[in-house]
């Protein structure tokens, strides 16, 4: 397994996740970088993620869509607020509408990746906040069905690692 | 495995925490109030320090919340907050879990790759 350590601040609604990866640093960012690999661990493998904009400089966006199981298509964004290959980058993630048009009434997440050079590999860094706990109920709510299936479908994947 | 450890600790700091009568008032109380950690302190024969660490072991144990408000530390009993916040957070720890796992398994495939490459 490669996630060290995952923490839960449940004040600050923050998920921080330490991954230790068995490759240089450079190698790392092309997973985020490169929207070819990106869209390969992006979404899981029941709702695999297309790639459509990816421009990873500061204000650029990435803009998304995962396919379901039934041809469903479920839009997402990510605006990128900094970038600084190949150690850092910080984003802010949400959904769109069916037209692939960001949606600024639906809940956002801000994502902060830093990698570092670790015992010979490369240490990942990940930060996950929501920006408000209505936010954090909302994604409850809208992400419960879809949410749980997705989980499940990775439940399966780690009991088989 | 990390998923079957969780659980334990998570009673055990559970049953710790309401294993002590003052611990257990404090609770009561911050189910009816909001006190600040100094209006506490003021309640029990004990130290402020005694009180905040007594503070701190329902906070680990997920029975109340501290919530800054100007100067202050207000404690908050608010089981179904927490436990929201915990269910949203455990939904977020599974989808990164799952794509780290991907990470990996891409990585993974470079190191195939090229051993079969120097094989040939």
């Amino acid at each position: 397994m490669s996630v060290t350590s995952v923490d839960k601040d449940l004040d600050n609604l923050t998920l921080t996740l330490i991954a230790d990866f068995d490759a240089p640093a450079e190698r790392v960012w092309q997973l985020w970088a490169d929207p070819r690999q990106l869209e390969r661990w992006w979404g899981p493998p029941t709702y695999p993620a297309t790639m459509q904009q990816h421009e990873l400089t500061p204000g650029g966006s990435v803009t998304y869509f995962m396919t379901g199981p039934e041809g469903d298509r479920h839009h997402g964004w990510w605006r990128i607020e900094a970038v600084e290959p190949p150690s850092s980058l910080e984003f802010t993630d949400g959904f769109a509408d069916a037209d692939g048009r960001p949606s600024t009434e639906l809940p956002t997440n801000v994502v902060r990746v830093q990698l570092t050079a670790h015992d010979g590999g490369t240490r990942m860094q990940l930060r996950s906040t929501f920006s408000t706990r209505e936010q954090m109920e909302q994604v409850l709510r809208m992400g419960m069905a879809e949410g749980l299936r997705e989980s499940v479908g990775q439940m399966d994947a780690l009991l088989a690692a | 495995m990390v998923v079957d450890e969780l659980p334990a600790k998570a009673v055990d700091d559970l049953f710790h925490a309401l294993a002590d009568a003052t611990r257990r008032d404090i609770l009561l109380r911050c189910g009816r109030e909001e006190p600040s950690v100094s209006r506490l302190a003021e309640a029990y024969p004990m130290s402020f320090a005694a009180v905040q660490k007594h503070v701190a072991v329902l906070e680990r144990a997920g029975l109340v919340t501290k919530q800054r408000s100007g100067r202050e530390q207000l404690v908050r009993s608010d089981p179904r907050a927490l436990q929201r916040a915990r269910e949203a957070l455990d939904a977020l720890e599974l989808t990164w879990r799952g794509r780290v796992e991907r990470m990996s398994g891409l990585l993974a495939d470079d190191m195939e790759t090229q051993t079969r490459g120097h094989e040939r």
